[in-house]
C-alpha cells in the first residue's frame, strides 16, 4: 500500500510530467522549424540560452521581462480554476496602467511614498473593473467571455491612444512627432531597483541592471491568490463553480456572482502588471500606438505560462520566467542566426496547443478513478481538492 | 456634407470589405453548427493571407494563390480539427493557441522570405457587363464592379444556406450541432462531420486572408488582419447561427469601416481612435443582444464522447 503523501507526490508528479512533455514537444517541432529555414539548430538555441541567461544582465532582463507575465498569469490561474477564459489580459493591463500613470501623475510629490500603494491600487481596480465587465456580461447575459474580452483589447488600446494624444500626453512633447507619451512621472513613485547583497559576495547581484521591485510584488502576489484560492471560503466558491457549475448552484452558490468575482480578480492582477510597469521600468506611459506597442504581448504570453505553470501560482513562477527567457533569448538568437524573433510567438501557439491537447490523459485517468468515487460526499470531497486544471 | 459621407463609393467600399468577413464567419459557422467553436480564425487567416500573397509575389499567377490558401487552411483546419476532437482539447483555448502558431508563423515566414512589403498586382476588377452599367442610385458600381472574390464570397451566402437547410449532408451538421448522440445512434459519424465542417472553416478562413492580402489590400504585413478573424467569430453569434444573418453583420461591419475610412479621408475631426473602436463596442453591445441565443447548437464547444 503507497502511502497518501507518496500518492500526493505522485500525483503532483503526474500533474507536471505532461507539462513537460507539451513544452518539450513544442521546442521539437520548432526545431523542424528552424532546419526548414536553413538554421543551425544548436547554434539557435545557444544564443537562445545565451542571450536569456549568460551574463547578469541577461538574467536580470529575462526576469524584467517575466515580471508582467507573472503578473497576468497569476490572474489566468483564479479566472480558469472558475472555468472562466480571460483572454483580456492585454486590456486589463493597459487599463491598470492607464490608471496607474493617471494617479501617480495627479498626486504628484504631495504624499510622499504613499503614491506608490495608492497607484498600485488604483491599477489593480481598473483592470479589474475591465475584467469583471467581461464577467458581468459573461454572468447575466450570457456574452461568450472569450469574444467580449478580444474586443475589449482593441478598446483598450484605442482609449489608451486617444489618451496618450490628448489628455494624459506629455506637455513638454506635444506638438512634436514624438512617440504618444505621458510625462515622467516623479521620482519618488519609482519602484526601486531589486540588488541582492549578500555577506561574502564581492558585490551584489544584479547591481546596475533594471530589474526592479516589482518582482518582489509578483511574488507576493502569487503567494496570496494562492492562499485566497485554496485556503480561504472565497477560492473554495470560485473553483467549484469552476469545476462544476450545476452542482454548485445545487449547493446554493451564487455562480454568476462567482463568474464576476473571477474576472475581476483576473482583471485586477493584470493591471497591477501595467500599474508596475510604469512604475518600475519605464516611469511613463509610452506606446507605438500598436496593440503590444506597451504591453509586449505579455497579456498573451501569460495565458501561456499560465498553462504551462499548471494553472498554479507558483507554477506560474517558473513558467513566467521562462518565457521571459524566451522572449529575450530571441533577440539574441535573431542577431547570431537571422531567424526572425517571431519565432517565440510561434512556439507559444504550439506550447498552447500541445498543453490542452494533453490534458486527454489526465482526463483518462481521472475519468478511472472518477468510477471509483460514486458516492456523492466523496465527489463533493474531490471537487475540493482537485488538482485538475479546468 | 453627408452626401459626401454617404457616397456611393462608400457603400461599394462596404461591399468589398465585407468579402473577408463573409468567408471567415460562413466557415465558422459550419464549424459551430456542427458543435465546434474554432478560434483560431485569424490566425489561419493570417496564414491564408501569407502564402497567397507570397505566391501572388513569385508566380504572378492568382489562381495558383487562391490554391496555396485553400490548402495552409485545410491543413490548419485539419489540425484544429484533430485538437478538438480527436483529442477533444478545451476549444476556446486551443483555438487562442492556433492563433498565436498562425500570428508568429506568418510574421517569421514573412521576414525571413519577403522581409519589406512590396505590393502585388492581385485581383483586377471584374466589371459585370450591362448590370454595372445601372445608373440608377449607382447600383452598377456599388454592386458589380468588384473583384472576382467579391462575388465569390456573395455567392457563397446562398449556396451556404441551401446546404445547411436543404441537403443530407446539411442535416447531418445540425444533428450533430444539436444532439451528437443522437445523430450517433441514427448512425452517422459525429467524428467525420466535425472533421469536414471545421476543414471547410479552414479552407474558407484561409479564402478570407487571401482576399485580404491579393484581393484588397495587395499587401502583407505584420498581422495583417489585426483581429479581424475574432470579429468574424463574433458575427456567427451576431448572425445566430444563419447564413443570411452572418450576411448581414458582415455587411454592417463593413460598412461601419468603410464609414470611418471616409471620415479621416474627409478630414471630419472625429477622433479617430473612437472611430476605429466603433466596430468592437458595437460587437460587444450586438452580443447582449444576440444573448438569448436559442439557436446556439446545443452541443457548441462539447467535444463528443461516445462512451463505454
Amino acid at each position: 500500500m503507497v502511502s497518501t503523501t507518496t500518492r500526493a507526490l505522485l500525483n503532483r508528479l503526474f500533474n507536471v510530467v505532461p507539462l513537460l512533455v507539451a513544452v518539450i514537444a513544442a521546442l521539437v517541432v520548432a526545431s523542424f522549424l528552424l532546419a526548414a529555414l536553413n538554421a543551425d539548430i544548436a547554434t539557435a538555441y545557444g544564443a537562445m540560452f545565451q542571450g536569456a541567461f549568460g551574463t547578469v544582465n541577461a538574467t536580470a532582463e529575462t526576469l524584467v521581462k517575466a515580471i508582467p507575465i507573472l503578473f497576468v498569469a497569476i490572474g489566468i490561474c483564479v479566472a480558469f480554476r472558475g472555468n472562466v477564459v480571460n483572454i483580456g489580459g492585454e486590456g486589463q493591463m493597459i487599463f491598470g496602467a492607464l490608471a496607474g500613470v493617471a494617479v501617480t501623475l495627479w498626486i504628484g510629490e504631495s504624499l510622499g511614498v504613499l503614491v506608490v500603494p495608492l497607484a498600485l491600487i488604483a491599477g489593480f481596480v481598473a483592470g479589474g473593473f475591465f475584467g469583471g465587465l467581461a464577467g458581468y456580461l459573461k454572468a447575466f447575459f450570457n456574452v461568450n467571455e472569450i469574444l467580449s474580452t478580444i474586443m475589449l483589447n482593441q478598446v483598450a488600446v484605442q482609449i489608451m491612444n486617444y489618451l496618450l494624444n490628448g489628455p494624459l500626453l506629455d506637455p513638454a512633447a506635444a506638438g512634436s512627432n514624438n512617440i504618444p507619451k505621458t510625462a515622467r512621472i516623479a521620482e519618488i513613485a519609482e519602484l526601486p531597483r531589486l540588488v541582492f547583497g549578500l555577506p561574502g559576495m564581492s558585490e551584489p547581484l544584479f547591481d546596475r541592471t533594471r530589474l526592479h521591485y516589482g518582482f518582489v510584488i509578483a511574488v507576493v502576489l502569487a503567494i496570496v491568490i494562492y492562499i485566497l484560492l485554496w485556503r480561504t471560503a472565497i477560492g473554495y466558491r470560485i473553483r467549484a463553480v469552476g469545476y462544476n457549475e450545476r452542482a454548485s448552484r445545487y449547493a446554493g452558490i451564487k455562480v454568476g456572482r462567482q463568474m464576476v468575482l473571477a474576472m475581476f480578480l483576473a482583471g485586477g492582477c493584470a493591471g497591477l502588471a501595467g500599474a508596475v510597469q510604469v512604475l518600475g521600468l519605464q516611469y511613463r506611459l509610452q506606446t507605438d500606438g500598436s496593440p503590444a506597442g506597451f504591453t509586449g504581448g505579455a497579456g498573451f504570453n501569460g495565458i501561456v505560462a499560465a498553462l504551462f505553470g499548471g494553472l498554479n501560482p507558483f507554477g506560474a513562477i517558473p513558467a513566467s520566467i521562462f518565457f521571459g527567457g524566451l522572449l529575450v533569448g530571441a533577440q539574441n538568437m535573431q542577431r547570431a542566426v537571422g531567424i526572425p524573433a517571431a519565432l517565440v510567438t510561434t512556439i507559444n501557439g504550439l506550447i498552447v496547443v500541445f498543453v490542452v491537447s494533453s490534458q486527454i490523459f489526465t482526463q483518462v485517468r481521472n475519468r478511472r478513478r472518477a468510477k471509483l468515487l460514486i458516492q456523492p460526499e466523496r465527489i463533493e470531497a474531490r471537487a475540493a481538492t482537485a488538482e485538475t486544471p479546468l | 456634407m453627408i452626401e459626401s459621407i454617404l457616397a456611393p463609393s462608400v457603400f461599394a467600399s462596404a461591399i468589398r470589405l465585407a468579402t473577408p468577413y463573409v468567408f471567415a464567419s460562413v466557415g465558422e459557422m459550419f464549424g459551430q453548427r456542427s458543435g465546434v467553436l474554432n478560434l483560431g480564425v485569424d490566425g489561419i487567416m493570417l496564414m491564408g493571407a501569407f502564402f497567397s500573397y507570397y505566391v501572388a509575389l513569385l508566380t504572378g499567377n492568382l489562381l495558383l494563390a487562391l490554391l496555396a490558401a485553400v490548402l495552409v487552411g485545410a491543413l490548419m483546419g485539419l489540425a484544429m480539427a484533430f485538437i478538438s476532437v480527436t483529442l477533444k482539447a478545451e476549444q476556446g483555448i486551443s483555438g487562442i493557441g492556433v492563433y498565436l502558431f498562425g500570428l508568429g508563423m506568418s510574421e517569421l515566414l514573412f521576414q525571413k522570405l519577403v522581409g519589406t512589403p512590396r505590393s502585388v498586382d492581385g485581383f483586377p476588377r471584374v466589371a459585370i457587363p450591362i448590370l454595372s452599367d445601372i445608373q440608377f442610385l449607382s447600383l452598377g458600381e456599388i454592386f458589380f464592379n468588384h473583384n472576382l472574390l467579391v462575388y465569390v464570397a456573395f455567392a457563397l451566402i446562398p449556396i451556404a444556406a441551401f446546404i445547411l437547410n436543404r441537403t443530407p449532408f446539411g442535416l447531418m451538421i445540425r444533428a450533430v450541432g444539436q444532439h451528437p448522440e443522437a445523430a450517433d445512434a441514427m448512425g452517422v459519424s459525429v467524428v467525420r462531420v466535425r472533421y469536414i465542417t471545421v476543414i471547410i472553416g479552414g479552407i474558407l478562413a484561409g479564402v478570407a486572408g487571401a482576399s485580404l492580402s491579393t484581393a484588397l489590400l495587395k499587401v502583407f504585413q505584420q498581422n495583417l488582419t489585426s483581429g479581424l478573424g475574432f470579429i468574424a467569430v463574433a458575427l456567427v453569434y451576431f448572425g445566430r447561427w444563419r447564413p443570411f444573418g452572418v450576411l448581414a453583420g458582415a455587411l454592417l461591419f463593413s460598412f461601419v469601416n468603410a464609414l470611418q475610412l471616409q471620415i479621416s479621408a474627409l478630414g471630419i475631426d472625429v477622433p479617430s481612435e473612437f472611430a476605429v473602436m466603433a466596430p468592437y463596442v458595437i460587437t460587444i453591445i450586438a452580443l447582449v443582444f444576440a444573448s438569448k441565443q436559442t439557436e446556439k447548437p446545443t452541443a457548441l464547444t462539447k467535444p463528443f464522447d461516445r462512451g463505454g
